[in-house]
């Protein structure tokens, strides 16, 4: 548990991330996630609880579990004046790598950036930026990798390069927590999902049993006028469905089970999401 | 949170103060050093120029003749070495701690890494202390140009610059730690350096002032370091070893107090 005064941020949380998988910890923004990030590398102290990284158990043995662990902030904090590789040296050598020029020239080729090392970082594009931020946290080639929303604020395009790159982690074995608010970004790169809201872990699990276990097979998506928005929204609950905001449309969830016109004929059916879940368990509706 | 993965590697044990944390979070600020190193030279070495013009020249010609002995050039020359450190220590240390802290978010960076905040703290007091240790000698170097006689005591200057620099770079630290905007530096700024600075000794003797400023003078850093950079010119005192172990209790006491304001800034 930790609180910030009168607020609690993280409450109750208990969670195990299994070696080898990409765990996203998905929850709207204020839900914890961060605070939980920043209690694993120990710049966040718990006020109860245990946590332990890979066997040391944390305040204590902190130093050692970041020794095993790469962190990649949510906020760009390069030294933008410093070259690229020095910006990868410094790292280098904070986390005791003995060979920092080897370490630099892995790091300049996993994002792609030899032909820039001499350059200052703020000649860097943003998506040069971010994927020199990535290589920074992997200097020391982590078995363990923290990514606190890596892609917040990105153009779509660097936003799926960036996520073929971990993707390539994921598959080369490193064990990752990935905190995220973006569905898609768990749905493409999680193998399993905890759900997280108000301090807590409300659901988890691959994320295609998340799905058919909090809302089916299929949504139906209605688009009408507020006053036929109610109507549908009144039938489809009469036959028990759950029903959920979708900006200016309302979604029937669960709608094959739907009988006897619940979901109108000028609905759209679709697969059920995890931002149907996301959003029903979430509460995150902001109606 | 765990990770229950049973053969997973283990980390050896860490002590506190690693020289390879010291030394990483230094080899920081070195590399961005390299980046504005000729800025902060140009003014180490122009600063004392003007004020050897405007105060020796200008005020040893007219007014002024000597001073405890020394002509006045030599006497505030080898005084600016003093206001050089602090000049180079106490300021660079609270801007740059809090830049780094609050708008660049460098320390997140830096913590999330295998270092702690003692190691931190130290790492910046010694980098500032290496760099006022050098940039302390100009004055005296650019005294010279202006007459002052090189002596052998002058090697020791450096290193009294430095333990001073220690203190004062800790001081800018733990102000940087405390201030919740950038913009009540101005009271540190006016409450303390500059006193502090007007008030060592080295545009005119302490001891032409009231008896309680005397006495207060002792409990200045630079005033200590004044006297120490005079003696080590013109010939040590037996209370200059009083004056160095001031200096020491000086950095260590805000050494200790540095790292226990940044522990509770930057840990939640």
């Amino acid at each position: 548990m930790k609180r910030f005064g009168p607020i609690t941020a993280v409450d109750g949380l208990d969670l195990e991330v299994p070696k080898g998988i990409c765990l996203g910890l998905l929850g709207p923004n204020g839900a914890g996630k961060s605070t939980t990030m920043r209690m694993l590398t120990g710049q966040a102290v718990a006020n109860e609880g245990r946590i332990t990284v890979m066997g040391h158990e944390l305040p204590g043995d902190s130093k050692e579990a970041r020794a095993l662990m790469g962190v990649v902030p949510q906020l760009d904090n390069l030294d933008v004046d410093v070259t690229v590789e020095d910006n990868l040296a410094v790292f280098a050598r904070l986390y005791r790598v003995k060979d920092v020029r080897a370490a630099v020239d892995r790091g300049l080729a996993l994002a792609r950036l030899e032909g820039r090392r001499r350059d200052p970082v703020d000649q860097l594009s943003g998506g040069m930026r971010r994927r020199l931020l990535l290589a920074r946290g992997l200097t020391h080639d982590p078995p363990l990798l923290l990514l606190d929303e890596p892609t917040v604020g990105l153009d779509p395009q660097i936003r799926t390069e960036l996520w073929s790159l971990i993707d390539a982690l994921r598959t080369k074995g490193t064990t990752i927590l990935m905190s995220t608010h973006y569905i898609e970004e768990a749905e493409r790169l999680a193998d399993e999902v905890a759900l997280m809201a108000h301090g807590k872990i409300i659901s988890r699990g691959k994320p295609a049993e998340l799905v058919s276990e909090h809302a089916g097979r299929e949504t139906a998506e209605v688009y009408a006028p507020p006053d036929r928005l109610a109507e549908v929204r009144a039938n489809a609950e009469a036959q028990g469905l759950k029903v959920r905001p979708a900006g200016p449309a309302i979604a029937i969830v669960g709608s094959e089970k739907a009988t006897d016109g619940a979901v109108p004929p000028e609905a759209i059916r679709r697969a059920a999401s995890l931002e149907d879940v996301f959003v029903l368990l979430t509460g995150e509706e902001a109606e | 949170m765990k990770d229950e993965a049973s053969r997973a590697p283990r980390a050896p044990h860490m002590r506190r103060l690693e020289p390879a944390a010291i030394g990483g979070v230094m080899s920081r600020e070195v590399a961005n050093f390299r980046t504005f190193w000729k800025a902060t030279t140009f003014s180490s070495v122009l600063e004392p120029v003007i004020y050897l013009l405007a105060f020796g020249l200008g005020l040893g010609a007219t007014l002024v003749d000597r001073v405890d002995g020394l002509d006045y050039v030599e006497y505030v020359g080898t005084g600016m070495v003093a206001t050089a450190v602090i000049f180079s220590s106490a300021l660079p240390a609270m801007f740059g701690t809090f830049v780094k802290e609050r708008f660049q978010r460098t320390y997140d960076a830096i913590l999330a890494a295998p270092v702690d905040v003692e190691e931190l703290v130290t790492a910046e007091m010694l980098w500032i202390g290496l760099r006022s240790g050098f940039y302390g000698c100009f004055p005296l170097l650019v005294s010279m140009l202006f007459g002052l006689d090189p002596a052998p005591g002058m090697l020791v200057v450096p290193f009294f610059c430095f333990f001073t620099a220690l203190g004062f770079a800790a001081f800018g630290i733990a102000v940087a730690a405390s201030v919740a905007k950038i913009d009540q530096f101005n009271y540190v700024t006016t409450l303390f350096i500059t006193p502090l600075f007007l008030v060592a000794g080295t545009f005119f003797p302490i001891d032409q002032l009231p008896k309680g400023v005397q006495i207060a003078s002792l409990l200045n850093p630079l005033h200590h370091l004044v006297e120490l950079v005079r003696d080590a010119c013109f010939g040590f005192e037996s209370t200059d070893l009083l004056r160095v172990a001031f200096l020491v209790v000086f950095a260590v006491s805000l050494w200790r107090l540095a790292v226990n304001r940044m522990e509770k800034r930057l840990i939640d």
